[in-house]
């Protein structure tokens, strides 16, 4: 069964892929589907077997890579941290799956489309079951694989290209020090299995590694180094520039895998290695300040873009520092249970927002939109139930996540817990005002569209909507259900070693002890961002233009995404090119090949002109060097003789 | 263990098709038709032999196995001596895998002297296999510089315009490693009286000669690896061979130099390797990072896998000289993966070649419109070349990098950047060769890849694949074998190092007379 949950979706990917001019577009959606379908049924059995029975286990598949002491095999871990993931995986992926079938219908490669949503799914799969760090990383590189085909799925869009390989190699960059946290690792433990070096953890907790050149905390430099991998994956602060440019791909590939799963893959790390950031306290003090800094720095950027699916990037990259901050302060159940609630309600808004693309024409731009909500009522409510959630108002999915947090966050008693909770309720009041801004704009008003597009809008069919409707089911109860198995009672028992919390840092337990005002706090921050929104955009709609007028660079900065992508261009891409051509045609042209070959050419052929000799050319060199050779085996045999 | 020389059947079976093919007479259709059938079954059957000699092969031995030894020069003490360890098993399949699939892939790309063509493939492939298997050092070197020459034809009668400047610089670098190598065996024999490798293992060179033989033998096999600075005939010569040319060049004959460390370097000169491994790494690291640049700035699509080959071949080096476990099993699988995924990239530019007869990357764009086959098979290698988990890419590179890492952090580090700049020019040059609009006129009526193309890549996918997800298959037979060389290693250098000896210390002492022994 436990196989079953992770090949069913490689299985359709592979029959989709390579048998899809075979059986057709519709074929291919029902195979890939349907394979969906098992997969997360079985999904939610193992979640309840491992979670709720507490049946923990392992399954071997076969040998991986073995070599000396580093022995590795392919194998299905399944503990409560992987059954929560892959039932939010595959329960995600099986709807967005069925969405697609409707959001794609007008594509011209439908199975091509379907076959890499499964086999991302897949790749997912493999990288939440694994019990060892190099699988970790091949579930890792495989998604960014799957992340590249599709947000290149068009590709006849430069645009589209170049955003999917930027995705690449900026995780690429990630995977760099990933990979090295994976070799330091190995150094230390003298094994990659997850088992096997969490139990040594304790044991090797204050020694010191030598990392170039100079030594520092073991713990610490293994855990900052894969939590470089983390970082870009989950893009986070420095690393983040890729993931709104991947909303150049589908609308069901930016719900799927820049939302609800892969780029949560880095929160699953960090907790998946709880045991190991336990003992790095400089370690998950890093994770805490980037994590805040990031979900402040990302909304601050939402605030002011006019793509619709920007908006909600930004917004994904600000979630995620939520939950990277939760886990920098020891409190990976609420960090899982923010990414399990943000899968729900992100993918839903994605999904939402992909049905207003579909009713608009394929238009993003908010400022070309405006007065559809009576068009497209059931978007709009969809839209509606998403932004309440993410907002964190009371009783929707976010309300027990977020502010769980943000309690952990203040309980937790230090100074970068401070930092964080300061910066996370500004998050918090930001992420309000951008995502009714979103909704103003979206809907209300009065049309910006040209009459034609504006005849066009419609309701989406059936088959996208009732996914929306599954996906808003979730938004609102999986916060009331999961809250005393993710952080209330029934949390030792739901979790067991899945994760561990050292005593000293058990910031969950402190938070349900927070003053009033604080447990307060975000949802009144939360109703102001709102009601300011409204303000802005439907009573004084003048203002965000005035505002922008006095603070033109601001502004500017803020628009521009605070420069990262020109500065990294310049930094990095242009040099890159520049170096290169200079080395192709500087090192090797003319410094290489100058003083080498073309120089020892030439200067042989002036010799041999000189000598009468230019027809025997090849022999003549031959018998030259041949006479070098010998005069240096003499002249040392000489040497050795005498010296 | 068989009872018949199989060694010897699978290394000149092809000289024996090639002589039949010469043999041939007639209508010139008729003798290329022929000469292509030829080869081809003739190759084949070589392949299924080598098979033989991997279902036979004892892994838990470190040994050398199918050992053959028959008198040649009594006088000279020099014998013909041939067997395969772990380390060059799969050196030799590799040339027989891919020996085949070049004859096939030369079907309809080759149309002037198809006899002799064949007659030069088959030659090759005699003298790649003979050069993997033997065990005496003459003749190994008759065999390794033999190779060069079916090359140099290859690539001079064969060839692209600038052919014999291509030749010639190829000639020019490899001249002055083959004679240093050349006066090497030469002292060798004089010190040992032997040129058995066997027995050359057990001699112990004195450290001082060690410098010196370690150096000769350096200057021919960086060249053909080929190492920093002396790479700059490599992106030339591939991009004047023809298809299968480069295959081999890149898929076996670059190998010839990372078996030369592991078969000569490390066993026979442990002080003079340890000495100057700082400088392997040194110009390992350039070779990496600044062959990627120039990966970056390519126009030309060969000149660009060209270049990926160097970048690629530096882990190997980096692998081979930390002298461990997973640094040397890394190299090995390294090379054999390298060995098939370039090569396949080389095939994968020689089928839009053979359509449009340019190898310009903007001459391309938009493929995947009318080819999604041949887009499909780019790609698996493209992913295979950047180390995608999976494939046989990633398992060489990760096992290189641990051992790397092992030896050094530093050393990991610098090579690691690599894969980040492995995955820029690949990927970008993916992007504008398949990806795109369709815009180009004559692109418009290409066709996509046929059945003979199809199967010629598909044994190499097989093998990626393979290799990427159940490594063990080829790891195990090289257990023993690394194991030993590791073992000898550094008991020699036991033997003769004093503990805190920098490697530039060591170095002054050694070349200072080195008799404090």
């Amino acid at each position: 069964m436990y196989q079953a949950i992770v090949f069913l979706p490689l299985i359709g990917a592979i029959v989709a892929g390579f048998f899809g001019r075979a059986i057709g577009d519709r074929g291919a959606q029902l195979v890939t589907c349907g394979c969906m379908v098992l997969s997360a049924l079985l999904g939610i059995v193992a979640l309840y077997q491992v979670g709720i029975l507490g049946h923990n286990r392992t399954i071997e598949l076969m040998t991986w890579i073995e070599s000396g002491t580093l022995e590795l095999s392919w194998a299905l871990r399944f503990d409560t941290l992987t059954a929560v993931m892959v039932f939010v995986v595959s329960f995600c992926s099986t709807w967005i799956h069925i969405y697609s079938v409707g959001y794609m219908s007008h594509d011209s490669s439908i199975p091509r489309f379907m076959a890499y949503l499964s086999l991302f799914t897949f790749f997912m799969l493999m990288l939440v079951t694994a019990d060892n760090f190099v699988q970790l990383f091949f579930g890792w590189e495989g998604v960014g694989l799957a992340s590249y085909l599709l947000i290149g799925f068009w590709y006849d869009k430069p645009s589209a290209n170049a955003a999917a390989i930027k995705a690449f190699i900026v995780n690429r960059v990630g995977d760099f020090g990933f990979a090295l946290g994976i070799f330091a690792t190995y150094m230390v433990f003298d094994s990659v299995n997850f088992d096997a070096v969490f139990q040594a953890v304790p044991g090797k907790a204050g020694t010191q590694i030598v990392f170039l050149g100079t030594g520092y905390d073991a713990m610490t430099v293994m855990c900052l180094l894969l939590f470089v991998g983390a970082m870009g994956k989950s893009a986070q602060l420095g690393l983040h520039t890729w993931l709104p440019d991947a909303m150049e791909g589908p609308t069901p590939v930016s719900a799927l895998i820049h939302a609800a799963t892969m780029v949560t893959a880095g929160v699953f790390m960090v907790c998946r290695l709880s045991p190991m950031f336990e003992y790095a306290p400089t370690a998950l003090a890093v994770v805490t300040v980037v994590g805040a800094s990031t979900a402040f720095f990302a909304a601050t950027i939402g605030l002011v873009q006019n793509d619709i699916k920007r908006v909600i990037a930004y917004s994904t990259c600000s979630q995620l520092g939520y939950m990277f901050f939760a886990a920098g302060l020891s409190a990976y159940s609420a960090a899982i249970f923010h990414l399990m609630t943000h899968a729900f309600f992100k993918a839903l808004l994605f999904l939402s927002a992909g049905s207003v693309i579909h009713a608009m024409s394929d238009e993003q731009d908010m400022r070309k939109m405006g007065g559809i909500w009576r068009q497209i009522p059931v978007t709009y409510a969809m839209m509606w139930i998403g932004s309440l959630a993410l907002a964190g108002i009371p009783f929707f999915a976010g309300y027990y996540s977020k502010d769980l947090i943000l309690e952990v966050a203040f309980a937790a008693n230090t100074g970068v817990g401070t930092y964080a909770f300061w910066l996370g309720t500004a998050a918090a009041f930001l992420t309000a005002f951008y995502s009714w801004r979103l909704l103003f704009m979206t809907f209300h008003g009065t049309p910006r569209a040209d009459e034609h597009v504006m005849a066009h809008v419609h309701e989406s069919p059936k088959i996208m909507t009732v996914p929306l409707m599954v996906l808003a089911v979730g938004a609102v109860v999986s916060g009331y259900i999961g809250y005393e198995s993710f952080a209330g009672h029934n949390m030792a028992q739901f979790w067991r070693d899945a994760i561990l919390v050292l005593p000293a840092h058990n910031t969950i337990e402190a938070a349900h002890h927070v003053p009033l005002w604080v447990k307060l706090l975000p949802v009144v921050v939360a109703v102001a961002g709102i009601a300011l929104a409204y303000y802005f955009y439907i009573v004084e709609p003048s203002i965000p233009g005035r505002i922008v007028a006095m603070h033109e660079p601001l502004y500017k900065f803020l628009l521009n995404k605070w420069y990262f992508d020109e500065l990294y261009d310049w930094m990095f891409v242009r040099s890159a090119k520049w170096l290169g051509r200079g080395l192709w045609k500087g090192g090797d042209g003319y410094i290489i090949d100058g003083f080498g070959p073309d120089g020892l050419s030439a200067a042989t052929l002036v010799l041999a002109r000189r000598a009468g000799r230019l027809q025997s050319g090849y022999v003549y060199h031959y018998a030259f060097a041949m006479m070098i050779g010998v005069v240096i085996l003499v002249t040392w045999y000489l040497w050795r003789g005498h010296g | 263990m068989t009872d018949w020389p199989i060694l010897s059947v699978t290394t000149f079976l092809p000289l024996v098709g090639a002589v039949f093919i010469l043999l041939t007479r007639g209508d010139p259709a008729m003798v290329a038709c022929n000469a292509r059938n030829v080869a081809l079954w003739t190759s084949l059957i070589t392949f299924v032999v080598s098979l033989l000699i991997w279902a036979n092969f004892e892994s838990a031995s470190a040994e050398f196995q199918f050992v053959e030894r028959a008198d040649w020069l009594p006088a000279f003490n020099i014998s013909y001596h041939m067997g395969v360890d772990g380390i060059s098993l799969f050196f030799v399949l590799l040339a027989t895998l891919l020996t085949p699939l070049c004859i096939l892939a030369s079907w309809e790309a080759i149309e002037t002297r198809v006899k002799e063509y064949m007659i030069a493939f088959l030659v090759l492939e005699t003298l790649m296999v003979g050069m993997f298997c033997a065990l005496d050092l003459v003749v190994f070197y008759m065999f390794f510089e033999g190779v060069l020459l079916p090359m140099f034809l290859i690539i001079g009668v064969w060839g692209g315009a600038r052919r014999v400047y291509a030749a010639f610089k190829f000639f020019l670098y490899t001249l002055l490693g083959s004679v240093l190598m050349l006066i090497a065996i030469l002292a060798m024999y004089y010190d040992a009286g032997t040129t058995d490798i066997p027995v050359l293992m057990r001699h112990g060179f004195h450290p001082s000669w060690q410098i010196w033989l370690w150096l000769a033998f350096f200057a021919s096999f960086a060249v053909k690896v080929p190492m920093w600075p002396v790479h700059t005939w490599l992106p030339d010569a591939h991009v004047e061979a023809p298809t299968a040319g480069s295959v081999i060049l890149a898929g076996v004959l670059l190998k010839m130099g990372g078996y030369g460390f592991l078969r000569f370097s490390l066993p026979l000169f442990p002080e003079a390797s340890a000495t100057f491994a700082p400088l392997v790494f040194a110009l390992s690291i350039v070779a990496i990072i600044y062959t990627s640049l120039v990966a970056l700035a390519q126009e030309d699509m060969k000149k660009l896998i060209a270049y990926s080959s160097v970048a690629h071949m530096g882990f190997v080096t980096i692998g081979i000289f930390v002298v461990n476990k997973q640094g040397i099993e890394g190299a090995i699988v390294q090379m054999l993966s390298h060995g098939v995924v370039s090569a396949a990239l080389f095939l994968c530019v020689g089928v839009v070649y053979d359509r449009m007869h340019s190898r310009l990357i903007d001459s391309y764009g938009g493929l995947v419109y009318r080819m999604p086959v041949y887009a499909f098979t780019f790609l698996v290698f493209i992913l295979a070349s950047i180390g995608m988990p999976g494939t046989s890419g990633f398992v060489g590179e990760f096992l290189a990098l641990v051992g790397a890492y092992k030896y050094n952090s530093w050393i990991a580090s610098l090579a690691a950047t690599g894969v980040i700049l492995g995955a820029a020019y690949s990927l970008w040059l993916y992007r504008r060769v398949i990806y795109g609009k369709l815009e180009k006129e004559k692109l418009k009526d290409i066709l996509d890849m046929n059945w003979r193309e199809i199967t010629v890549f598909a044994p190499l996918i097989l093998v990626t694949i393979w290799m990427g997800v159940y490594p063990a298959s080829f790891l195990t037979p090289m257990h023993a074998s690394v194991d030993k060389l590791i073992r000898d290693y550094e008991k020699a250098r036991a033997a003769s190092a004093e503990p805190g000896d920098t490697p530039v210390v060591r170095l002054a002492r050694l070349i200072g007379g080195g008799d404090q022994r």
